[in-house]
C-alpha cells in the first residue's frame, strides 16, 4: 500500500484555500437572505421575519444614524479630538439587525466596535467616545441599558457573557444574552472556552460573530479551515451563516436564536458574514494588505442602499421622510462633535478614584502623597511641576 | 463534613476550616457560588469543598469543564449577575491560563466601569512547596497578583485565620485571591465560630522578641515560629515572628513598629527572592526605619530557577536551618 501524501506544508502556504471562495455569499449554501443587495425581499424556508411599514423606516433610520455617528467619530480622530477610532463601517446591519433583536431584560457583551448595537440599546453615543479620547475606559453603568462596557481584549467578553447567562439561569430572569466578537477572535482559547461552557450548562446565550474578513491585516483564512459557523457543530449546538448586511436576516435570525435560548434550548453561534469597509481603525493602512477590488465589490452589497432600494420599490418612504432623517443625521452629529470637543479632562485623582470598591491602605497613601506633592508647587504659586 | 455543630469550638484541619468557612457562606448567602475542577462529588483535590455540593446542589457548587480561563471568565460574567463567586484553581501552577482574566478583567472591571459595577470574586489557590509533588504543583505565584491593582491578596497560615479570612474575602467587593498553603492544610487548631476574628488586611505579631524581626506568611509563618523556638533555646535569641496575613495591602505599620524596637528584619517566603513579596517589604521598611535598622533587611525564599524536582525542594525551600542563617547574620552586621 502506497501513502501518497504524508503532512502537509508545515506553513500551511500552498494547502487549498478552503474559506476564501465564501467571499461570494452567493455561492454560500445555506446562507440565510431575507432582502437581496438589490433591495429585493426574498424568503427563507427556516427563517421569516413580518414587519410594519414603521419598523422598516426604523431600521432604516438606525442604519443612517449610526453610520453618520461612525463618520462624525472617523472625522473627529482626523481632527485630533478623539486618540483613535474603530470605526464599524460596512457592518451597521450586522450590529442594527442584531442590536433591534433584543429585549428589554436581554443582555449584551460587546467588543470595541459594537457602536450600532450600543444605539440600539439606547446607550447615549457620547459614552462610546470618552474611552477613545482618553477620558475614561468606558466608564457607562452596565446596567443602565444591559450593554456591558467595551472589551479591549479580543475575545474575553465572550466568557463574561456565559457567566450572565449562567446567572440569568439561576435567577430565572426571562433574559438571555448576546456575546459579540470578530473572526479573528474565534482563535481565541476564550471563545472557544466560552462555546464550551455554554454547551455544558445550556447557557441562554448568542453567540454573534462578525464576520468581517478580515482580523486587522489577516484574512479569514489565517483563522480558520472551514466555514466560521460550522465550528458550533464541534461543541454541539447550532451554527448559522446569515448575509451580514441584510439587516431583515440579522434581526430574524438573532430574534429566533434569542427566543430559542430563553425556551431553555440552550447556545446558538450566528456568523454574520459582512465586511469591514473601512480600515481596522484609524491607526490602520488596509491597503498594505488588500486589494481595492475586493472592496469595492462589496459596496455592492452595502447594507443602507439594498434597504433604501427597498423602501423606495414599495413606496414605504417620500422624500420628506429621507430629508427629515437627513436632518437628524445632521443634528445627531453636530450633537456628536460638540459634546466631544467640551469632553472634559477627568481631574487626575481619578486614577486613584476606583482601583478598589472599598478602602485601600496603599492606594490611599498613594493618593494623599500625590495630592500634597501637586499641592506643594501651588505653594509656590506655580500651577503644575516642572 | 458537616460544619460547626452547634456553633462550639472545634478542633479542625486548615482544609476542614476553610470547608466550614465556605459552608458558613454558602448558608449566609444564596448569592454564594463554588466553581472548579473536581469541586462537587470529589470535593476538590485537597477535600476543601467537600460535601458541599451534596448539600447546596449543582447550581451553587459547580463542577467546570477543565479550562481556567473559562472559570475566571465566567464567574467575572456571574459577578455581573449579582452573584459572589469563589472558584478554585487547582494548584498554584495552573492559574497561569486565567492570568489574563484575572489581571485584564477581573482586576480593572471595578475601574474600567468608574464604580458602576463590582467584582466580589475570591480566587482559591493552593500553593508552595514541600510535598513531594511534581511540577506545576508547588510555586508560590503571589507577587505576580499583589502586583496588580485592584486585586487583594492574603494568605492564611492556620486554621483559625483559613476560617474567618475566607468569609471576609467573600463579602469583600473586590476580588481577592486567597492562597492556600498548601501543605499546611492538615495542620489541626480550634475554631470557635462566636469569636471576633481580626481585619482581612492586618498583619499579626505572632511570637514577640527584641533581638530581630522574622515576616512571613502561609506555610512559612510555622517555619519562623519552629526557628523562634530553636534559637530561643539554643541561642537564648528572642526573635519576633509577624504574620503578615495579607499581602495586597500590606500592613506595613505593623511591621515598622515592631523593626523600630528589634532593629533588624528578616523576610521569608518560599517564592524567589527576587522581586518578591520581600523586596516590597525591605524597601518600604527601609524607608520608614532607615535610623531603627542595625542591619540592611535581609530575605530569605527560593532562588531564581524553575521549582526545583521535589527530591531536592528542601534545599529550594527556606527551613529552619536557612532562617536561623539570616537571623546569624543580620545579628553580626
Amino acid at each position: 500500500m502506497a501513502v501518497d501524501h504524508v503532512g502537509g506544508p508545515a506553513t500551511g502556504a500552498g494547502l487549498p484555500d478552503p474559506v476564501r471562495p465564501d467571499l461570494d455569499t452567493s455561492q454560500t449554501p445555506g446562507l440565510v437572505q431575507l432582502l437581496t443587495p438589490e433591495g429585493e425581499r426574498v424568503e427563507h424556508p427556516d427563517w421569516s421575519i413580518d414587519l410594519t411599514d414603521d419598523e422598516y423606516r426604523g431600521l432604516y433610520r438606525d442604519l443612517v444614524l449610526v453610520r453618520r455617528f461612525d463618520a462624525e467619530a472617523t472625522a473627529l480622530q482626523r481632527q485630533g479630538e478623539l486618540g483613535l477610532w474603530a470605526s464599524l463601517l460596512g457592518q451597521e446591519a450586522a450590529q442594527v439587525g442584531s442590536g433591534r433583536a433584543l429585549g428589554a431584560a436581554d443582555y449584551a457583551f460587546p467588543t470595541y466596535r459594537e457602536h450600532g448595537v450600543a444605539w440600539c440599546r439606547g446607550v447615549d453615543p457620547l459614552n462610546l467616545l470618552g474611552m477613545f479620547r482618553g477620558v475614561n475606559h468606558g466608564g457607562w453603568d452596565p446596567n443602565s441599558n444591559n450593554f456591558h462596557l467595551y472589551t479591549i481584549v479580543i475575545g474575553s467578553q465572550a466568557l463574561h457573557a456565559v457567566g450572565y447567562a449562567m446567572g440569568q439561569q439561576r435567577s430565572g430572569t426571562d433574559g438571555a444574552v448576546v456575546a459579540y466578537f470578530g473572526d479573528g477572535a474565534s482563535s481565541q482559547g476564550d471563545v472557544n472556552e466560552a462555546f464550551t461552557f455554554a454547551a455544558v450548562f445550556n447557557a441562554p446565550v448568542v453567540f454573534f460573530c462578525q464576520n468581517n474578513q478580515w482580523a486587522i491585516s489577516e484574512p479569514t483564512e489565517r483563522q480558520m479551515r472551514v466555514p466560521l459557523y460550522q465550528r458550533a457543530a464541534g461543541f454541539g449546538f447550532p451554527g448559522v451563516r446569515v448575509d451580514g448586511n441584510d439587516v431583515l436576516a440579522c434581526l430574524a435570525v438573532t430574534r429566533g436564536a434569542l427566543e430559542r435560548a430563553r425556551r431553555g434550548e440552550g447556545p446558538m453561534l450566528i456568523e454574520a458574514f459582512t465586511y469591514r469597509m473601512g480600515a481596522h481603525t484609524t491607526s490602520d493602512d488596509p491597503t498594505r494588505y488588500r486589494l481595492a477590488a475586493e472592496l469595492e465589490a462589496w459596496k455592492l452589497k452595502d447594507p443602507i442602499e439594498r434597504l433604501k432600494a427597498y423602501l423606495h420599490k414599495n413606496g414605504l418612504a417620500d422624500a420628506e421622510f429621507f430629508a427629515d432623517l437627513e436632518a437628524e443625521s445632521d443634528e445627531l452629529a453636530k450633537r456628536v462633535r460638540h459634546g466631544v470637543r467640551n469632553m472634559p479632562d477627568p481631574d487626575p485623582t481619578l486614577m486613584f478614584e476606583h482601583a478598589y470598591a472599598e478602602p485601600h491602605r496603599l492606594v490611599d497613601e498613594e493618593r494623599a502623597e500625590f495630592t500634597a506633592y501637586h499641592a506643594s508647587f501651588k505653594d509656590q504659586g506655580q500651577e503644575g511641576g516642572h | 463534613m458537616a460544619g460547626i455543630s452547634g456553633g462550639k469550638p472545634t478542633q479542625m484541619t486548615m482544609a476542614q476550616a476553610i470547608n466550614a468557612g465556605l459552608r458558613r457562606a454558602l448558608e449566609d448567602d444564596a448569592k454564594t457560588l463554588i466553581m472548579g475542577e473536581d469541586v462537587g462529588k470529589l470535593g476538590g483535590v485537597f477535600r476543601v469543598t467537600d460535601g458541599l455540593q451534596k448539600d447546596f446542589g449543582e447550581d451553587r457548587v459547580v463542577d467546570t469543564p477543565l479550562a481556567e480561563s473559562g472559570i475566571v471568565g465566567t464567574a467575572i460574567g456571574l459577578a455581573l449577575a449579582g452573584y459572589r463567586p469563589v472558584v478554585e484553581i487547582q494548584f498554584d501552577g495552573f492559574v497561569y491560563p486565567a492570568y489574563d482574566q484575572i489581571v485584564s478583567q477581573l482586576a480593572k472591571m471595578h475601574a474600567r466601569a468608574l464604580g458602576h459595577v463590582k467584582m466580589p470574586v475570591v480566587v482559591r489557590i493552593p500553593y508552595g512547596g514541600g510535598i513531594g509533588a511534581v511540577e506545576h504543583h508547588s510555586e508560590s505565584p503571589e507577587a505576580y497578583f499583589a502586583h496588580t491593582a485592584g486585586l487583594r491578596v492574603v494568605s492564611p497560615s492556620n486554621p483559625v485565620d483559613a476560617y474567618w479570612m475566607i468569609q471576609q474575602a467573600i463579602k469583600s467587593d473586590d476580588p481577592v485571591v486567597y492562597f492556600e498553603p498548601k501543605r499546611r492544610y492538615w495542620t489541626k487548631a480550634e475554631i470557635d465560630p462566636a469569636a471576633a476574628p481580626d481585619p482581612l488586611h492586618s498583619a499579626r505579631v505572632v511570637r514577640e522578641g527584641t533581638d530581630c524581626t522574622l515576616v512571613a506568611y502561609g506555610p512559612m509563618v510555622q517555619t519562623c515560629l519552629d526557628a523562634a523556638g530553636a534559637a530561643a533555646a539554643d541561642d537564648g535569641r528572642n526573635l519576633e515572628v509577624i504574620d503578615l496575613r495579607s499581602l495586597s495591602p500590606v500592613d506595613f505599620d505593623t511591621i515598622e513598629a515592631s523593626v523600630k524596637r528589634t532593629g533588624r528584619l528578616v523576610v521569608v517566603h518560599e517564592a524567589p527572592t527576587f522581586l518578591g513579596m520581600g523586596s516590597e517589604i525591605a524597601a518600604r521598611i527601609t524607608e520608614r526605619c532607615f535610623y531603627h535598622l542595625e542591619a540592611p533587611v535581609l530575605r530569605v525564599g527560593g532562588y531564581h530557577s524553575p521549582y526545583p524536582p521535589s527530591r531536592i525542594e528542601e534545599e529550594y525551600l527556606p527551613d529552619l536551618d536557612r532562617v536561623l542563617d539570616a537571623v546569624d547574620r543580620s545579628l553580626a552586621w
